[in-house]
């Protein structure tokens, strides 16, 4: 039993704006003329694609097999044809293109074979590979895989599934909540023993009333010990470092899994994802999402992953003096860069913003330290300070004074009466730290590349050396076992001998004259020409004699023997061709 | 902006110098009621020089006016400096010491949130160092009547000695350095109330209530205003309960000078002071600690200016040695 709430300091209480697409039932997006199913679906790895253009593909058919650690499969959504594979843009404040499957939909909405799992019978891994398979990951924003939280099976005390949704705007998971909530424990039950928790706790913000009777209701069916719990509605209590502060009192530092603490946290519509893939065998090929904001019609739908925001839009019929749509909420999410990215199975809410909404803010004035940004910190850090060593570009400082604990939430902007872009600086010098440990990194390689190089030259000029050496050793080996026999060869003496470059060297100069031996009389031993040769010579000669015009011949040439009327012609010859 | 979040808190500085100048408010009030008018020709000489002033070096630095000008905090400013010094000093007095907090104390500096030093503190130790006499002239309640002050804050002669007297810290200390009296006798002077001066025991009362406004709105936190009290009280309590014949009780201290005036309004000036929770305990009670010193051994008539400038040096490390233990870790950063 939850007897005590814990706080976590700061928050802040935005207007919420729930009861625009509260009371909006869940409803299914109609299929749009073209999925974009994004291979990448969070910043951590990509899926391997494993169909080709022009295939076949049936509503939940793997088109991407899970690669790398903390990678998930990806699925077509619904039945029909792979049109391309192609750089998309993504649904990321960059609007850089990843790898996409485009499926262009049949209308069938034709499922594959869909085999549900045993999950208490089959082995862990088993069911953690189902899961992976599945393409389960976290639907609360960030998509961390769901299989990788699951960890080791032990050591946890406390399942937490958060239903906090503490976002102005944003009300899926609260739709969810209130229609699904049989789903999402059962969901929560797998979770439960997958994880071997002790209990389950179900945390709400109390805004929620309905939401909070219907997983009342739900949970009392369970048969493992579960409680929902309403949490106060303070900015960011759906955190869910902030929701395990409050339910457990457990704080989890920054880039700590929660399961090192004996706590988990997932969140609904995951939990709901887990039921449908391991009681349903349906991968996770769709989710809610709130069309809010400066529409004529907001509204909670079931949402194909894939589908383009821009057919989404027209849905909710955006107002004329809409200037952007918002992907997540107003604290944390950020402006489209373009509306042709799909949804992914992190987006939760697209918010149409006009002027009269979002106000741009007032000018920026100086910091005057007042602290409201760290009274209002969820994270317990100095926000001004931060703000003051990241203009500065003093990033080391900026890091003493915990940075990286920063989770975005956006509650120091907020309050700033400066109206200073706080979260724009922590962003800021967290890219250029990165930047700078990314050209730290590729330094180091080119350093060690470097350095080993210099270890490769010295150890081949070693090698090389040893090999010289060993060969001189062979060499004044055999030397040693030839010099009797050959002394007409060896023209140094025995004692010199032992030196084994003086041997080389000797050996060296025995091989030249040896070979000037065989070679060299060949060249010069008249005696030994044939009769041909010889003719040949001294044709050779004649010719050379008569076109030089010399009235003599040179004594040492052999007797004048050739034909006289040979030399006309080539007089002739030669006269021709002046 | 381009990035999240998309909504904004309607806060400004703006709005955080109007409260604490509403804030202020009670304190007028009552210095008006107890003392005269006075006070409100020196208020409205200070802002006009204020504004004047902040108008004169923004066009020297080249910065936008408008933007500065309207933010307010230079009226703050010229309150609290008008508020530091005696209701009767003459007009040019005021002008030079607004215009000393502003350009020397705020703009050398580079202007709002950049001033390592309260700019009010900064005036007024300038102005006692080099106007000793005439900051010291302290009328008591009832003593002058409008047209009095406002002949002498428009320049008239001033007949010292029948028309102000010292305050009463002023006269508590004069009387038992004469080494003739105790405490007991010193306080039967005209100059006494029931705890401090006579009448500015009511203003400092109006003065906690304003600040208890300013901590409603949220615009201080309590830290500096319960340290800076708790020390007072803690460091006169012990020397009167060690001695009551030479040392005045803590009831006396908090009433008299400018210690509730300070504690909400002056050691509160969020940009010179302290900002995590344990430095600003640090800071107000060291600034409590280092004026009750030099009013009870030192030559000023109040020792809470030159405390808030000394304290204003530790800021930084105070800062950093304070730093709050960041969410997940289990001890405050190392440092």
């Amino acid at each position: 039993m939850i007897t005590k709430l814990f706080n976590f300091h700061g928050g802040v209480k935005p207007d919420p704006h729930k009861a625009e697409s509260a009371d909006a039932p869940i409803r299914p997006a109609p299929l749009p003329p073209m999925l974009v199913v994004p291979l990448r679906q969070n910043a951590r790895s990509q899926a391997h694609c494993i169909v080709e253009v022009g295939d076949k593909v049936l509503k939940g058919q793997r088109v991407g097999d899970a690669e790398g650690m903390l990678g998930t499969a990806v699925h077509a959504p619904t039945s029909g044809t792979v049109r391309e594979v192609t750089e998309h843009p993504m649904a990321h404040p960059s609007g850089l293109s990843t790898h996409c499957v485009l499926i262009e939909p049949d209308g069938r909405d034709e499922w594959v074979e869909r085999t549900p799992l045993d999950y208490l019978k089959a082995p862990r891994a088993h069911a953690l590979a189902f899961l992976r398979d599945a393409g389960i990951v976290g639907m609360g924003g960030a998509a961390f895989p769901s299989h990788i939280k699951l960890g080791k099976g032990s050591g946890i005390d406390t399942l937490i599934i958060n239903g906090g949704e503490c976002e102005p705007w944003i009300t899926c998971d609260d739709r969810l909540m209130r229609e699904r909530a049989e789903g999402i424990m059962a969901g929560a039950r797998i979770l439960f023993d997958l994880i071997g928790a002790k209990r389950v706790v179900v945390g709400i913000e109390d805004n929620k009333p309905e939401a909070i009777d219907a997983m009342r209701t739900a949970s009392a069916g369970l048969e493992v010990p579960a409680e929902v719990v309403a949490v106060p509605s303070l900015y960011p209590a759906g955190g869910e470092k902030q929701l395990i502060r409050v339910l457990t009192g457990i704080e989890i530092p920054h880039g700590k899994l929660g399961s090192e603490y004996g706590v988990q946290c997932f969140n609904v519509g995951t939990a709901l994802a887990v039921h449908r893939a391991i009681n349903f065998g349906e991968p996770l090929i769709s989710r809610i999402v709130t069309l809010t904001g400066n529409v004529a019609r907001p509204a909670n739908y079931e949402v194909l992953i894939g589908t383009p925001v821009e057919a989404l839009l027209p849905l909710a019929e955006p107002r004329p003096d809409t200037d952007r749509f918002i992907l997540g909420g107003p604290m944390m999410g950020f402006a489209l860069p373009d509306l042709r990215v799909p949804i992914l199975k992190g987006s939760n809410c697209v918010i149409a913003a006009s002027p009269a909404l979002f106000p741009s803010p007032q000018p920026e004035l100086p910091c005057i330290r007042c602290g409201a940004c760290a009274r209002a910190c969820p994270a317990d850090l100095q926000p001004f300070e931060l703000y003051w060593y990241a203009r500065s570009r003093n990033f080391g400082k900026a890091q003493e004074y915990n940075l990286f604990d920063c989770i975005e939430c956006g509650c120091c902007a907020f309050v700033c009466p400066s109206h200073i872009p706080l979260v724009d600086y922590y962003r800021f010098a967290k890219s250029e730290i990165w930047a700078r440990e990314r050209d730290l990194m590729a330094s180091d390689k080119a350093r060690e590349r470097f350095e080993f190089r210099n270890f490769r030259q010295e150890r081949e000029k070693e090698e090389k050396a040893a090999r010289l050496a060993a060969k001189a050793a062979e060499t004044k080996a055999k030397l040693a076992t030839r010099e009797p026999a050959e002394d007409n060869l060896a023209a140094v003496p025995s004692t010199e001998a032992e030196d084994p470059k003086k041997a080389l060297i000797a050996a060296a100069l025995a091989r030249a004259k040896a070979q000037k031996a065989v070679v060299a009389p060949r060249n010069i031993d008249i005696d030994t020409l044939s009769p041909e040769q010889q003719a040949e010579i001294e044709a050779i000669d004649a010719r050379r004699k008569s076109s030089a015009n010399a009235p003599e011949a040179p004594g040492k040439a052999p007797a004048d023997s050739s034909p006289p009327a040979q030399v006309p012609a080539t007089e002739s010859d030669e006269a021709t061709r002046q | 902006m381009i990035h999240s979040p998309y909504v904004r808190k309607p806060a400004s500085v703006q709005t955080v110098m109007l409260t604490v100048l509403l804030g202020l408010v009670p304190g007028v009030a009552a210095y008006v009621w107890q003392i005269g008018a006075g006070i409100l020709v020196n208020l409205a000489i200070a802002g006009i020089s204020a504004l004047a002033a902040e108008g004169l070096i923004l066009r020297l630095r080249n910065r936008p006016i408008r933007p500065a000008v309207t933010d307010l905090s230079a009226l703050v400013t010229a309150a609290l400096v008008v508020l530091c010094i005696p209701p009767i000093v003459p007009w040019w007095l005021t002008t030079l010491a607004v215009f000393i907090a502003i350009v020397a104390g705020k703009h050398l500096y580079g202007g709002l949130g950049q001033n390592p030093f309260n700019p009010a503190m900064v005036a007024y130790c300038t102005m006692i160092i080099a106007y000793p006499s005439l900051m010291s002239q302290w009328p008591a309640a009832g003593m002058l009547d409008f047209d009095t002050q406002l002949k002498l804050i428009l320049g008239g002669a001033r007949e010292l000695d029948a028309i102000t007297g010292a305050t009463a810290l002023d006269t508590l200390r004069t009387g038992l350095r004469a080494g003739t009296a105790t405490v007991e006798s010193v306080l039967q002077h005209d100059n006494f109330g029931f705890f401090g001066g006579r009448g500015w025991e009511w203003i400092a009362g109006a003065y906690l209530l304003g600040g208890l406004f300013l901590l409603m709105r949220g615009v201080i936190t309590w830290h500096m205003p319960t340290a800076f009290i708790v020390a007072l009280a803690v460091v006169s309590g012990i020397f009167w309960l060690s001695h009551p014949a030479q040392f005045a009780s803590p009831a006396f201290h908090l009433a008299s000078g400018g210690a509730m005036l300070a504690a909400f309004f002056i050691v509160t000036d969020p940009v010179s002071g302290a900002t995590t929770p344990l430095g600003k305990l640090i800071f107000a009670a060291g600034v409590a600690l280092i004026a009750y010193l030099i009013r009870v051994f030192g030559a000023f008539p109040d020792g809470i200016a030159f405390a808030v400038l000394l304290m204003n040096m530790c800021v930084p490390l105070i800062d950093m040695k304070t730093q709050p233990r960041v969410f997940g870790h289990r001890e405050g950063p190392s440092r």
